[in-house]
């Protein structure tokens, strides 16, 4: 009792600093006191679970818990390279994330180009507006749109194809038209809000350099080539780089709606066999690993491609 | 700012401002279509082809499905969940946010980054599935709002719109004796309007959209939200998806495209209803978070 008091009193004659803290920690407890609740929060549902990920390497059995399942190593790993179903999910993946760099990526660049061109404000406005509503419907209703429409049983569209004497399509259950109905429908849902930010950047453009580039007679396009595309190379290059974090993450909610036998050989991605192979199967680790493969090959992407921009003298996202 | 008016520039604009509107009414077409064929009756369907005008003006289809009470169930799940959801995680995330806009906070950019990671990597699928079922909160209406409390991107817009708020508040507010608390709520929060309207839309369009959680961790079909109704009714009853399981018996015979047509419109309504109220805050809000973020 007597020493400890001593040994308290002379850590505080000796450590000055460490009070000082002690004394903010104290002052701002109000505001750590908010803090804690959304701390917990990621805590418990974004850290556990990556701690989680050690199943990977378990045979999980969810009556034994993941403190007590058998460790199997690699073997998960293993098997999921062995599977051949890996390399179609893998090229699958890969093929989708290239068209939505190649078809997707530009859309809104281009909207933002040509809605900054508009002078008049309430039309600005009334089209901002109507390109920003797909964004905020979900991909159920996105995609329950699109299946109305494109039925083969009085789906307008095939109603119009046969009226002009065509042949009707069965959208839906053909492999071959899965890909441009998954990328029309992220046109469709997100390049009216994409936007936005390219908008914000173009605003923040010094109105002088148009004005400069008009007295030399530059035409609009010119300007839009040499004043406002060079302009927002910055944001361009950093969306790119977030894009290509997302290159696994395709959508989980919009890939498994639009599944079926029919297409499952083009449509089937990382997501979705970890959803039906997880849980729906009951294959816990296997999945859990296939999942760890998928966050590890984009965190490295991301990675790379931020290194790389920074490399070539932009800004990066960290 | 005056434009000049060759006749190149005037062609770029007439060229600009048809592209425009005609993108714009596309976007907006395949909606159009399925509300005005959700007011009609089956056979105008399937006789004339219409886009956007039918002839005969019905209400079958929405007498149809509110004759069940499968939709009421459905919607006042969804109405509660986005309700009691916008409110827990609105708050949730400006209390986190305005501590950590508090330059003056030890540990601020530990736990900043420890945020930012789960945008970068996460656990993914099935252990966070165990750690909700583990929780308890399978077959409960909390899983849908629990582990999606908060969004690391609306945290981070949050706290970055109450870092560009002056100085000189907080400080004034601090001599004339006002506590953590009382600056947040009498002074920061009532100066953030546009974004917490930003937010409050981002989560609620989340929690009315809601469907992975659902079909993830909720197996009572009396407690399905309306987007998981929408996607049995449209999508399943297509007969085309993968998943066929939890089909409910009141559906089984494929609807009419009028009935799939109307419960479209009955999902998506509340957000179009919400969105023009809030539209005029939600982009300055939104960029105040993506530029800096």
């Amino acid at each position: 009792m007597g020493q400890s008091a001593v040994t308290s009193k002379v850590s505080i004659g000796g450590s000055k600093p460490k009070s000082a803290l002690l004394r903010r920690l104290v002052k701002n407890r109000a505001l750590y006191l908010m803090i804690l609740p959304g701390l917990f929060f990621f805590l418990i549902f974004k850290y556990i679970p990556m701690f989680g990920l050690v199943i990977a390497f378990q045979d999980y059995k969810p009556y034994l818990g993941v403190l007590n399942s058998p460790w199997v190593g690699l073997d998960n790993f293993r098997r999921l390279f062995e599977e051949p179903m890996f390399f179609r999910i893998l090229s699958n993946t890969l093929i989708l994330f290239g068209m939505n760099l190649v078809f997707y990526f530009p859309v809104p660049i281009l909207l933002a180009l040509m809605l900054n061109e508009v002078r008049r404000n309430g039309f600005k406005r009334v089209v901002q507006t109507l390109i920003y509503i797909p964004h905020f419907m979900s991909w159920v209703i996105i995609v329950s749109i699109t299946f109305v429409m494109l039925s083969v049983d009085r789906g307008i569209v095939n109603e119009m194809l046969a009226a002009m004497g065509l042949a009707k399509v069965n959208f839906l259950l053909n492999a071959d038209w899965f890909r441009p109905m998954y990328i029309l429908q992220i046109i469709w849902r997100e390049a009216g809000w994409g936007t936005i930010i390219y908008l914000a950047a173009m605003a923040a453009i010094d109105p002088q350099l148009y004005e400069a580039a008009r007295m030399d007679g530059a035409s609009r396009f010119r300007q839009m080539w040499h004043i406002t595309l060079p302009s927002i190379r910055g944001v361009i290059v950093m969306l790119l780089i977030l894009k290509i974090g997302d290159v696994l993450e395709l959508g989980f909610e919009q890939v498994y709606l639009l599944l079926n036998s029919a297409n499952r050989e083009v449509a089937e991605i990382f997501d979705t066999y970890v959803y039906t192979a997880g849980l729906k199967q009951g294959q816990y680790s296997f999945s859990t690993a296939v999942g760890f493969f998928k966050s590890i090959v984009g965190l490295i992407l991301v990675m790379a491609a931020n290194w790389l921009a920074k490399k070539a003298g932009e800004e990066g996202i960290y | 700012m005056t434009q000049d008016k060759t006749f190149g520039s005037r062609l770029f604009d007439i060229v600009n401002y048809t592209l425009l509107g005609l993108i714009a009414l596309i976007m907006i077409l395949p909606f159009l279509h399925v509300v005005a064929g959700s007011f009609t009756t089956a056979q105008e369907l399937a006789q004339k082809q219409f886009v956007l005008f039918p002839t005969v003006f019905s209400l079958d289809a929405y007498r149809y499905i509110f004759s069940t009470s499968t939709i009421f169930r459905s919607l006042g799940v969804s109405i509660g969940v986005t309700l009691f959801g916008t409110l827990l995680s609105l708050f949730l995330t400006a209390l986190m946010a305005y501590g950590l806009s508090r330059r003056d906070l030890d540990g601020r950019r530990v736990i900043m980054f420890l945020v930012v990671f789960t945008m970068l990597f996460q656990g993914g699928l099935i252990p966070t599935f165990i750690v909700v079922k583990s929780m308890g909160l399978i077959d409960s209406l909390l899983a849908l709002i629990i582990p999606s409390a908060i969004s690391a991107f609306n945290l981070i817009i949050m706290r970055n719109f109450f870092m560009n708020l002056p100085d000189g508040l907080e400080e004034s507010a601090k001599i004339d004796g006002a506590g953590d608390w009382g600056i947040l709520f009498r002074i920061v929060i009532p100066l953030s309007m546009p974004v917490i309207a930003t937010i409050s839309l981002f989560y609620a369009v989340t929690y009315w959209n809601t469907y992975l959680p659902a079909i993830l961790y909720l197996n009572d079909n009396a407690k399905w939200p309306i987007q998981i109704l929408l996607r049995q009714i449209v999508v399943l009853a297509s007969g085309l998806s993968a998943d066929t399981s939890g089909f409910d018996e009141s559906f089984v015979a494929p609807p009419e495209q009028t009935i799939k047509m109307a419960v479209i419109v009955v999902a998506t309504i509340p957000v179009l209803l919400v969105y023009p109220f809030l539209q005029k805050h939600f982009a300055k809000g939104a960029l105040l978070g993506s530029i800096k973020g």
